[in-house]
């Protein structure tokens, strides 16, 4: 249990001296309200993740640290409280940015041979949205290659691990992906936040198998603009933190319209923040029939049966509802994501960034095509073989034409779904977190941990992860709340529903 | 639908990633399990439905017709755009000799 603010400041004063690591206990609100009352600086709050950080190297976290960006920011909030400045929804709280958020003058890789050594010349849209906010930046965080995996292998600086073991066992266990970095990082307490991207489940999966919270927004409403690109049309940011309040909160810092972006949300953003109410009388809860899949584990299922008790309980009707082609939503996103990465993933030429292979006595084309070899990972090639292939001519509308009315088709199911309840429940992942190296070899069966995900990116949907407790390895289990498009509100208050009442306090045990 | 180590080779070459023969033929049945699993789309009938364009309702934008309208992404920054080229040569980006 993460101490308040005023103990672990009580605790500096009865000592006399810093014991900075009570701080990283701390979450983004009570950093932020703590620096703003003057109960810690910003700089001991920095002072402290950074040193979390530098002891947790084995975690695999991060690709790259900054502590100095981490202090400065830190220093420009203290100075800016000492002269009575207001201080930003995210004033002194220092975070952890994925690696596939452009920042200028800071190595940005998406975890890529081909990208490694790149240095953005400037920042993206989310990025400095928050440290306009007054947050920081920790560093860089590990993910899956350009954000195509489901558990962090397929990162060119190897896996981030997960801060969770199975009880009595010290098997190495994936902190999920593409997010693992943020999930693992947040999880162990090395940054009170991070920012994620989802395109098939990344910011949820991830939060789900690390017993963290994370929200993937309507799509639209973070630009994109600067976000290394995977699959456009499904590509969303989202935060990642330890309580539901904390991901309004930055959520809200990241959000808003960007001209830069063509598929911003010309909309408002609302406070999230200030709204968050768990009283969910007079809302109605669907639980799809279709998701519950043969094979699906007790623990999953069982977990799912407590969230709807614990809605019914904040006030919330329970109904069931249809969502008939579940089934086919994740084989058509893997067709549309491969063929959006296929194209996206062109600019990877070895001319304009990044790295170049120029073997001797090559030409353009050599050139090109020996860069991308050597410079992609295999799941990334993979999936540009199968996006190619699947766009090429005589397949174009058999595979990616067929997807996309299914994609189509899976909306439509959500769209009814409206007129009959107004959050959905599910869980958000079919198992918990399974070992490092356990999936590898079998990419289909490693595909089928975003199963339960997967739809409500193909329809844009807001969808949330919250920890709803311990499975009997004691490894944690998320559910999965997924809302109306603009609707982050609806998803956001049940969630806060669920976490009151999960009371999910459980941490992993330290041993890195 | 299914590939043979022929496709590969030419899928290999539209993408412009150098694969050798064995690596082709290791990707056969890797990308055939994911083709045979993805056929199963084709049960579904989707005739007289709208492939999807865009999850959100949208209309494009226009920005105004307006040199540098927004700097970040106006021009005049050559430099920058050339900062993390590989090679970079009087301005421009540096690419093997592609005319005899």
């Amino acid at each position: 249990m993460a101490p308040n603010a005023s103990c672990a400041s009580d605790k500096l004063r009865a000592n006399g001296f810093y014991i900075v690591t009570d701080l990283t206990n701390l979450g983004v609100k009570a950093i932020r309200d703590g620096v703003a009352s003057g109960e810690f600086t910003a700089r001991e709050v920095a002072t402290g993740f950074n040193a979390a950080i530098e002891a947790a190297a084995e975690l695999n976290t991060f690709i790259v640290t900054t502590p100095e960006k981490a202090l400065e920011a830190a220093d420009a909030a203290d100075t800016a409280r000492a002269a009575g400045k207001p201080l930003g929804k995210m004033g002194g709280v220092p975070i952890g940015m994925k690696d596939l958020f452009c920042t200028a003058g800071t190595q940005t890789t998406a975890a890529s041979h081909i990208l490694e050594g790149f240095v953005p010349q400037y920042e993206s849209t989310v990025s400095a949205n928050l440290w306009n906010a007054g947050a920081g930046m920790l560093g860089k965080l590990n993910l899956d290659q350009f954000a195509m995996g489901s558990s962090n292998e397929t990162s060119y600086f190897g896996p981030a691990k997960s801060p969770w073991r199975k009880e009595g066992s010290n098997t190495a266990l994936t902190a999920g992906g593409s997010s693992g970095g943020s999930s693992s990082a947040v999880a162990a307490r090395l940054c009170p936040a991070a920012t994620g991207t989802d395109t098939g489940g990344s910011i949820r999966q991830p939060a789900a198998v690390t017993g963290i919270v994370g929200i993937k927004p309507t799509y639209g409403r973070c630009s994109r603009w600067g976000v290394v690109a995977f699959a456009s049309s499904l590509d969303q940011v989202g935060p990642m933190a330890r309580s539901v309040e904390d991901c309004a909160i930055m959520l809200g810092a990241m959000a808003g319209f960007d001209p830069k972006d063509s598929t911003s949300l010309d909309m408002p953003v609302p406070d999230w923040e200030a709204a968050l109410d768990a009283d969910l009388k007079g809302k109605k809860v669907g639980i799809p029939r279709e998701y519950r899949m043969e094979g699906t584990p007790q623990d999953i299922l069982d977990s799912w049966k407590q969230g709807e008790e614990w809605l019914k309980d904040a006030g919330a009707q329970i109904v069931e509802i249809s969502l008939p082609h579940t089934k086919y939503a994740l084989p058509a996103y893997y067709i549309i994501a491969p063929a959006e990465a296929s194209s996206n993933l062109a600019r990877y030429d070895g001319v304009r960034y990044g790295l170049r292979d120029l073997p001797d006595g090559s030409g353009l084309q050599d050139m090109y095509a020996a860069t991308r070899a050597d410079g992609f990972g295999d799941e990334v090639k993979r999936r540009i073989l199968i996006g190619t292939y699947v766009l090429s001519a005589g397949f174009y509308d058999a595979y990616y034409t067929q997807a996309q009315k299914i994609r189509t088709l899976v909306a439509q199911d959500f769209e009814k779904a409206w007129g009959e309840c107004d959050v959905i429940l599910a869980p958000t992942t079919p198992s918990a977190a399974f070992g490092l190296g356990e999936m590898q070899s079998d990419p289909l069966a490693m595909y089928l941990n975003d199963v339960f995900a997967v739809p409500a990116s193909l329809a844009g949907l807001p969808a949330m992860n919250v920890p709803a407790g311990l499975n009997s390895d004691g490894l944690p289990l998320g559910l999965q709340i997924v809302g109306k498009p603009f609707d982050e509100q609806g998803v956001l208050n049940t969630g806060l529903a669920i976490e009151q009442r999960a009371g999910f306090t459980a941490r992993a045990e330290k041993w890195w | 639908m299914s590939v043979d180590k022929q496709t590969v080779t030419k899928i290999a070459s539209l993408a412009r990633i150098k694969m050798d023969d064995a690596e082709c033929e290791r990707m056969v049945p890797e990308l055939n399990n994911i083709l045979d699993w993805v056929d199963q789309l084709g049960e579904v009938d989707t005739s007289g439905v709208e492939p999807m364009t865009a999850v959100m309702p949208m209309a494009q934008r226009l920005r105004d017709d307006v040199v540098d309208a927004d700097p970040l992404t106006g021009g005049g920054v050559r430099d920058k755009v050339l900062a993390n080229a590989p090679a970079a040569e009087h301005g421009f980006f540096g690419v093997p000799k592609v005319i005899e």
